[in-house]
């Protein structure tokens, strides 16, 4: 007699401790390959599985391996048709080896990809970014659900079980299979205990006997048909709804101007996506709006809007009018919540700025939720500019607007860890009404 | 034979579903047979259900129900995963565990029918291998593996804990680069107490006195070699340090300059890990064989005894027929000889010889052939064999044949490969041979010594290649793997290749910056 064992209920993930160990290894490639994969995909695509690469560099496993371009060898092969010794055949290009042991396997590792989970990409995405680790799990959880009321099910937890609908059942099924009733029973036994008192035995013994059988007959077909079986159970049913969150919409503006190159559009793009991630937190419908501008602002798709290149001066202004007119146009302030994001080198045409503040001070920010603004600078910039107030015209008419609407924030980056401060407000106010709730 | 199998009362099971109480039926109908008729001999078995995740799980622990920690061992579970999630690769149907008692792993997908086969193979077929085969009765130990690795995973997270798990990684990296060289291939692992040590040198003292021969002193000596001082010292110091060794992580974990004793501990687990699967290496086709062969016997009895039905035994042909596939050499699906193929072949080559030889084979094999005993014949093959030598020994003409087996020799500076020898008469002893040295393990990889080393001096350890057939090293792959040797030696290492043939030197290589 062997020993069985059951190990299917065990623990599972028994090998996720290699899998952590070996995706901190391979960190600095895959971080690499998010980073790319962020910088080329959309902004809502970071919010999601990926498929990555297998990591070359860091988690190669060297041995000593003989070589293929060298020395003599022997293959034995089966299925021989039509060679005779003597004969000779060509090799194959690619490979030294005439096919003997695991050509297969060496291809199939070059073009090898493999899923990263949502959380496995948040945490490389978020590296650089120097955010709180509690505003990073705020991020990283999944959309909240509440269960609902919906129908009934066969299976369920005992609590759930609805009383009145198994019943039903339970009354149904007595019903067709004939159950007997206690009513019947009573009687039955009433009228044997009837014939037993009577003193004349003989004339009910057959009638007696004949109760008593069906009597039996009575009693073993209630056992048999239970009151409640368990076909009758039912549950009530709960299905996970997400919670009702209004829509929002995003506005993102960029400065698309010559004097933003790669680095700044990259800078910019984070920017973005972070904004995008926390909003996908807290609301289930999201738009976004890329608008553009130069001299003129247009509204444009996210493939336009970090990828080509339009020459012309700056007029900021032309952007927050767009914005504007897209507002009253398509997301009405009532229904939508309206975010906005603006990145931007700084420059902008004399005079404008003034104009910019003023749109923003007396139109825009009435509508917006949150308005962020970052100025992307040269990393030699930072120690000029430091903590000073000075700077573009655009940065110091915008001080103005931050002082008087505190919903509106604004920054200089160089770098990405940089970006987090210009939200600190915004995921500080989610904390404190996730407290609340 | 039309029995109506619905009502047969010695039906073990019927239909696919499986549950404890059938498995443990059909296991006690197979114990009969394998060992009343089989005579097999096998450790007391266990049988655990999993699920196909858990399977995953093992695969990528090299097997083991037990493994320490590290990353290969993830990257491994990401392929391994990848390839199955894509189809392109199914699960085994079992996975066993050379211990004692013997673990056999039964996937909870697999029909009653598969349950059966599988138990037939694994619970009995590897097992019997397992307990009774030659090499791994002498190089490993059953029945301390298990609690060996909970030692092992234990002491790995306990030094991760107080080292750190960086510090623990990078010697566990530059152990298993090492891990083909882990291994004691000529002699058995030293598991010598140090009574047993102090009287072996005691023995080889006296020895020494006893042939001592002061003639020898006398003979003159050979033109410049006059034995310098310098020479005796060489001699000396590979005496004391017992070189040339084979096992590089043992040299290393005895004499590096700079490991610390924890570190000294985990290549010695790495080393009896390697070591642990040595055997497995060496018979991989006996072992699938024997556990084929076991396993169709088997099931064919318990058909012939009505005992299973014939739907159950078809599905049980069909999966034995997708083991033993072979396709031609020229078949895109060709990965390679297939040793579950080959090695059932072969048992069965045993089978018909002995039962019903033709003139050929008793030409050939004139001991076994026509002998009617093939159970005693293959259970003595299963004790005393590996790979290499069973096949020399059994391999028959009619199988070669059969295969249409042909050498194809390979020069690697020519264009062309050249077919050597084909199934014909002059041919069959080429090919017996050539297919014989192919699983040859310790001829095919690379023979690596470590020579001399000298620790008063520059302190390098001196490695030497010894190249058979001209076979080279990869250059990339030996350059980072010397790394982690000078990692784990503490000072420069040179690695010499030198012709196995005529002694001549082909390269040499160095860890030092010049």
């Amino acid at each position: 007699m062997p020993n069985f064992i059951d190990r299917r209920l065990n623990p599972k993930d028994k090998s996720l401790g290699n899998r952590r160990r070996f995706l901190k290894r391979a960190r600095e490639e895959l971080k690499r390959t998010i980073k790319e994969q962020v910088r080329t995909g959309k902004i809502g695509d970071v919010d999601a599985e990926h498929r990555v690469p297998m990591p070359e560099r860091d988690t190669s496993e060297p041995t000593f391996q003989p070589s293929r371009t060298s020395g003599q060898r022997q293959y034995v092969l089966p299925g021989n048709k039509e060679f005779m010794p003597g004969d000779r055949l060509p090799k194959p290009k690619a490979e030294g080896g005439g096919g003997g042991s695991g050509a297969g396997t060496g291809e199939s590792e070059d073009d090898f990809r493999f899923v990263l989970s949502r959380e496995e990409v948040l945490d490389l995405f978020f590296e650089d970014l120097e955010l709180p680790d509690m505003v990073k799990l705020s991020l990283k959880e999944a959309v909240s659900f509440k269960p609902r009321r919906s129908g009934f099910a066969t299976s369920g937890s005992p609590n759930n079980i609805n009383v009145g609908r198994t019943m039903r059942n339970s009354y149904g099924r007595r019903l067709a299979l004939h159950r007997p009733k206690r009513k019947e029973i009573e009687a039955l036994t009433e009228e044997i205990a009837r014939l037993e008192a009577e003193p004349d035995q003989t004339a009910a013994r057959q009638r007696l006997e004949m109760l008593r059988s069906e009597l039996e007959k009575l009693e073993r077909k209630r056992r048999r048909i239970p009151y409640v079986d368990p076909v009758d159970i039912r549950f009530n049913r709960f299905e996970p709804q997400p919670l009702p969150n209004a829509n929002a919409v995003m506005f993102c503006l960029m400065d698309v101007s010559s004097s933003m190159g790669e680095r700044e559009k990259d800078l910019a793009k984070r920017f973005f996506v972070l904004l995008h991630l926390f909003l996908k937190r807290r609301y289930e419908r999201i738009d976004i709006v890329f608008i553009r501008h130069t001299h003129e602002a247009g509204e444009v798709d996210e493939e336009t809007f970090f990828y080509s290149t339009q020459s012309g001066g700056t007029v900021v202004s032309t952007a927050l009018e767009e914005m504007q007119s897209i507002i009253l146009d398509r997301y009405p302030s009532r229904e939508w919540n309206i975010y906005a994001a603006q990145a931007s080198d700084g420059d902008n045409i004399a005079g404008d700025s003034e104009r910019c503040a003023a749109l923003l001070d007396e139109e825009l920010m009435q509508l917006c939720q949150y308005y962020a603004y970052v100025e992307i600078i040269d990393e030699r910039e930072t120690e000029i500019f430091g903590a000073t107030d000075n700077g573009t015209s655009l940065w110091r008419a915008y001080r103005s607007v931050g002082e008087t609407w505190p919903n509106f924030q604004m920054t200089r980056i160089a770098k990405p860890a940089e970006i987090y401060p210009v939200f600190r407000k915004l995921f500080a106010r989610q904390a404190a009404s996730r407290v609340r709730d | 034979m039309a029995v109506n199998t619905r009502t047969n009362p010695g039906l073990l099971f019927h239909g696919s579903d499986w549950n404890f109480e059938t498995i443990s039926r059909v296991y006690d109908a197979i114990e009969e047979i394998a060992l009343d008729e089989l005579k097999l001999d096998i450790y007391p078995n266990q049988l655990e259900i999993i699920s196909s995740e858990q399977m995953l799980d093992a695969y990528s622990s090299v097997g083991m129900p037990l493994m320490y920690q590290h990353w290969s061992f993830g990257k491994r579970f990401v392929f391994e995963e990848n390839l199955y999630r894509k189809g392109r690769r199914g699960l085994a149907y079992e996975l066993v565990i050379n211990s004692n008692p013997c673990i056999t792993y039964l996937m909870e997908e697999n029909t009653m029918a598969m349950q059966a086969l599988v138990t037939a193979h694994a619970a009995f077929g590897h097992n019997h291998f397992f307990k009774n085969n030659y090499l791994f009765r002498q190089w490993t130990d059953a029945s301390a593996i298990l609690s060996y690795l909970e030692f092992a995973k234990k002491y790995i997270a306990s030094c991760e804990e107080r080292y750190g798990t960086a510090a623990v990684e990078a010697i566990l990296d530059s152990a298993h680069a090492l891990m083909d060289q882990g291994v004691f291939r000529y002699r058995r692992p030293p598991r010598l107490s140090s009574e047993k040590e102090r009287e072996r040198v005691r023995e080889r003292l006296e020895y020494e006195e006893q042939t001592y021969s002061d003639l020898w002193r006398t003979l003159p000596t050979s033109p410049e070699a006059n034995p310098s001082e310098a020479e005796a010292e060489v001699s000396e110091r590979k005496r004391l340090l017992k070189l040339p060794e084979e096992n590089l992580l043992y040299f290393l974990e005895k004499n590096s300059l700079i490991l610390q004793p924890w570190q000294r501990e985990l290549l010695r687990i790495v080393r009896v890990v390697a070591q642990y699967f040595y055997p497995q290496r060496q018979t991989k086709v006996m072992n699938e064989g024997c556990a084929t062969f076991v396993h169709y016997t088997i099931m064919n009895r318990l058909y012939d005894q009505g005992r299973i039905d014939e739907g159950a035994m078809l599905e049980i042909l069909q999966s034995h027929t997708n083991v033993v596939f072979q396709p031609d050499f020229d078949d895109p699906r060709f990965p390679g000889i297939n040793p579950y193929a080959l090695g059932f072949a072969l048992m069965q080559d045993i089978q018909r010889i002995s039962t019903e030889p033709t003139a050929e084979d008793r030409d050939w094999f004139p001991e076994i052939a026509g002998s009617g005993d093939w159970r005693e014949i293959l259970l003595d093959a299963w004790e005393n064999h590996r790979d290499e030598s069973f096949i020399l020994q059994y391999l028959s003409p009619a199988l070669i044949r059969k295969f249409r087996l042909f050498v194809l020799s390979d020069e690697a500076k020519e264009p062309y490969c050249q077919v050597a020898s084909i199934h014909n008469e002059r041919g069959y002893e080429a090919v017996r041979a050539a297919l014989s040295r192919s699983y040859d393990i310790a001829a095919n990889q690379p023979d690596i010594q470590v020579v001399d080393v000298d620790l008063l001096g520059n302190r390098h350890l001196h490695l030497q290649h010894n190249v058979k057939n001209g076979i080279l090293l990869d250059e990339e792959n030996r350059e980072a793997t010397m790394r982690h040797v000078r990692h784990l030696w503490g000072y420069d290492v040179v690695l010499s290749g030198v012709d196995a043939e005529n002694g001549g030197r082909l390269y040499e290589s160095s860890t030092r910056k010049s």
